[in-house]
């Protein structure tokens, strides 16, 4: 045990007493954490999304293209920009917008007709450019895009400037001999209603102006009379650990630049045991009484230390300083430390089995950390990956660090959340040491 | 006759193809230097990684004390200390620390252990450089403490692989004298070089290698009866010398061994006084002048020439 001890103890005191060790294990990750995680921060937590881009080009300009452009620029979501096509469209190539929409000639005029079309029916057509390295953006645009138009277009149609497209519709329906006579009298009959409804809205803006007059100074594009709308609102709230505890965005990038680091950590420990082959250092550690297990034993376990503490300061600083708490399991929380301090070990371990000289394998081994730390969602979240590349990235452990962290802390899940990530971890833990043992060459 | 410490059995060690190490045996005691003499390839650090059971013989055996290495390791290696031929420290832990962390993997209690880094320090001449760090010291010291890691534990046997490689005269002797004095202190010593000057100041006894292979195996004494001559005339000449006068010269009282080239000439004496008169008379004689004469005794470089062929140095 003395022996066991004793290069342990060695081993803590030469990593802390490394001023670049501590300077990239413990500083760095906090610096870049806290880079990352005011970038990615919460709307309801103060911090609000920049409104996005975009043009419109109004290539119809009648009085519903109009109303529609002016619902588009009052959206707080979006930053909207009149521009004509082909500006808007140089815009969207030179990165300076999102998207740009462009509504055609006609559109004022065939918008309405297109709502009785049916969905084979002819309808116009409104091109929407995208810049397609933030293709995120477009099924925004879109979303709100239709939002506003089918309000603008319903309203528009049903009110008293709709009142031709009704009557040609009804027009249509009437002379239409293909459908069958009772269908079509009802049909006809629903467009007389419809007709009544407009004439009444037409005739009386009076009655109903201060109030009409009010609400559309309040929604600007909006006409007054009836108006179709979606069936529903929405009531947004973050589905974060408890209700009244916003997103903290930095609870994600420390978990992600904690696991980074503490891997490539890993990476300099198993790098140091090909120095130690090389300067005779492990020669002299061979030639001692000591059994394979307690020599490897011993490195599996200050590195396991190393990084439990490394995680441990890291996450001090970003409770004390960024508001980063435990929001589920405690008991959890440490499971997923330790498990992923066991997991650094081992994998140190390996790199030093298969490594030839040190140079080499730092190269390598960096390229693979990295690899792993941006397939396990620490970089980027890993939402926003292609379906297959989602699938395959449960294959990585550091996914199951960061989603096990994650869980623990601003998601606010319990115990048995942490579950899977530690199985998962202990067991690439396992099958790394054991490749490590079964490869490690103990002859020079 | 010494008591036996160590003892190595008919050691084979292969890497692949190629076998480093073929048939060796050796013995050292108590209180004596055994000397391991090879040019690089020999098959020195081999067999000394096998002593220090840091690779697995392939064939033979070797015991310390009655401790065999392949039935009792940790026994064995208990009476083992071993200075790598690399600087085997800890560059940014202090040497004390370096030393006690050497110690603790022998199991030494905490009590001693401090007490006992002090004292091998001081035994190297380091005592006042406890706290600071081998990076700080220079090359000669770090030699010094290269083996006092291996002193921390007393053990019976020290085994040495080039311990002063890369030091300069002053601290290589001073790293003798700490030598001749384990030595002195009844420890067993087994030291590889390729420096003949070491094993010369050093040894007892001397196992010459070369290709794997115990070449010759005695005392420096022993060694040197093995060569024909015990002293050497080195001779340049005017001129080159014609078989007559070299027939001449080696008919002369006390010439054993006579070697030319061009106008380079080399004489094995028996004795260099009257050996040497004679061959100058001769050669002033036939009319030659010297441009540059030396002499020398005979030494292991000598030996390993006349058994092997080639040179000890590349």
């Amino acid at each position: 045990m003395n022996a066991f001890l004793a290069l342990v103890r060695k081993d803590l005191y030469l990593h802390f007493s490394n001023r670049r060790a501590v300077l990239m294990s413990i500083i760095a990750p906090i610096l870049i954490a806290a880079f990352f995680g005011s970038l990615f921060g919460s709307k309801s937590g103060g911090s609000k999304a920049s409104p996005v881009p975009i043009a419109i080009s109004d290539q119809d300009h009648s009085p519903l293209t109009a109303k529609i452009s002016a619902a588009l620029q009052a959206d707080p979501s979006l930053a909207v920009q009149s521009l004509d096509a082909d500006a808007a469209l140089a815009q969207v190539k030179a990165g300076k917008l999102r998207a740009a929409i462009v509504l055609p000639a006609g559109f004022g005029e065939q918008a309405g007709r297109a709502l009785f079309a049916g969905p084979e029916g002819k309808r116009p057509e409104i091109t929407l450019h995208y810049d397609p390295s933030q293709a995120m953006v477009l099924p925004m645009v879109r979303g709100l895009l239709a939002q506003h138009v089918m309000q603008l277009v319903s309203a528009d149609t049903f009110s008293g400037q709709g009142a031709p497209v009704m009557k040609d519709m009804r027009a249509q329906v009437a002379d239409n001999t293909a459908l069958p006579a009772e269908q079509r009298q009802e049909l006809t009959a629903m467009f007389d209603s419809i007709a009544r409804v407009q004439e009444r809205s037409a005739r009386a803006p009076q009655a109903g102006a201060s109030s009409a007059a009010s609400a559309s100074a309040a929604e600007p594009g909006r006409s007054q009379g009836f108006t179709m709308s979606p069936p529903f609102s929405t009531r947004e709230l973050e589905a974060s650990a408890k209700a009244d505890i916003p997103y903290n965005s930095y609870a994600h990038s420390f978990a992600g630049m904690g696991v980074q680091f503490i891997l490539m950590m890993g990476v300099d420990i198993g790098v140091a045991l090909l120095l130690m082959r090389r300067q005779g250092l492990w020669q002299r550690l061979r030639a001692a009484p000591l059994s394979k297990a307690r020599l490897l034993g011993s490195r599996i376990a200050s590195c396991t230390l190393i990084s439990l503490i490394i995680f441990v300061l890291i996450y001090a600083v970003a409770m004390a300083a960024f508001g980063v708490r435990v929001q589920g399991s405690w008991l959890g929380f440490a499971a997923v430390l330790l498990a992923f301090s066991l997991l650094t070990a081992s994998f140190g371990l390996l790199i030093a089995a298969l490594g030839k000289s040190p140079e080499a394998t730092r190269g390598l081994a960096i390229l693979a950390t990295l690899l792993m730390v941006m397939l396990g969602g620490a970089w980027v979240p890993s939402f926003v990956f292609p379906e297959w590349l989602q699938t395959a990235s449960l294959f990585i452990p550091t996914r199951w660090a960061v989603d096990g962290l994650d869980a623990m802390t601003w998601r606010g899940l319990p115990f048995s959340e942490a579950l899977a990530p530690v199985g998962v971890m202990l067991g690439f833990a396992l099958a790394f040491g054991a490749l490590a043992i079964a490869r490690f060459s103990w002859e020079e | 006759m010494k008591q036996e410490l160590l003892q190595a059995q008919a050691l084979h060690k292969r890497y692949g193809t190629r076998e480093a190490v073929r048939g060796l045996s050796l013995t050292v005691g108590a209180g004596e230097v055994l000397g391991l003499l090879g040019p690089n390839g020999a098959g020195k650090s081999s067999t000394i990684a096998m002593l220090a059971g840091l690779s697995r013989p392939d064939g033979g055996s070797v015991t310390v004390g009655g401790a065999a290495l392949s039935q009792d390791e940790f026994a064995y290696k208990r009476r083992i200390g071993l200075v790598p031929q690399e600087l085997a420290l800890f560059e940014d832990l202090p040497a004390l620390a370096n030393i006690e962390l050497f110690g603790a993997l022998y199991e030494l209690p905490a009590a001693q252990l401090k007490a006992r880094a002090l004292a091998v320090l001081a035994q190297v001449g380091l005592a006042e450089r406890a706290q600071d760090k081998p990076s700080s010291f220079s090359g000669g010291m770090k030699r010094r403490l290269n083996i006092a890691c291996a002193l921390v534990h007393e053990p019976d046997v020290l085994l040495l692989d080039e311990p002063t490689a890369g030091v300069d005269p002053q601290s290589r002797n001073a790293i003798f004298e700490q030598l001749e004095a384990l030595k002195r202190a009844g420890k067993a010593l087994i030291y590889t070089t390729h420096y003949m000057e070491e094993v010369e100041r050093l040894a007892d006894r001397v196992i010459i290698m070369d290709h794997g292979q115990q070449v010759a195996h005695g005392s420096l004494a022993e060694l040197y009866r093995l060569l024909p001559a015990a002293e050497t005339l080195k001779l340049e000449l005017d001129r080159e010398m014609d078989g007559a006068l070299e027939a001449t010269l080696r008919a002369l009282p006390g010439v054993q061994q006579l070697q030319a080239r061009g106008s380079q000439l080399q004489v094995g004496l028996s004795e260099l006084g009257a050996g040497s008169a004679a061959v100058l008379g001769a050669l002033a004689a036939a009319g030659f002048k010297l441009r540059h004469i030396s002499s020398g005794r005979a030494n292991l470089e000598d030996v390993f020439l006349a058994l092997t062929g080639r040179q000890l140095r590349d």
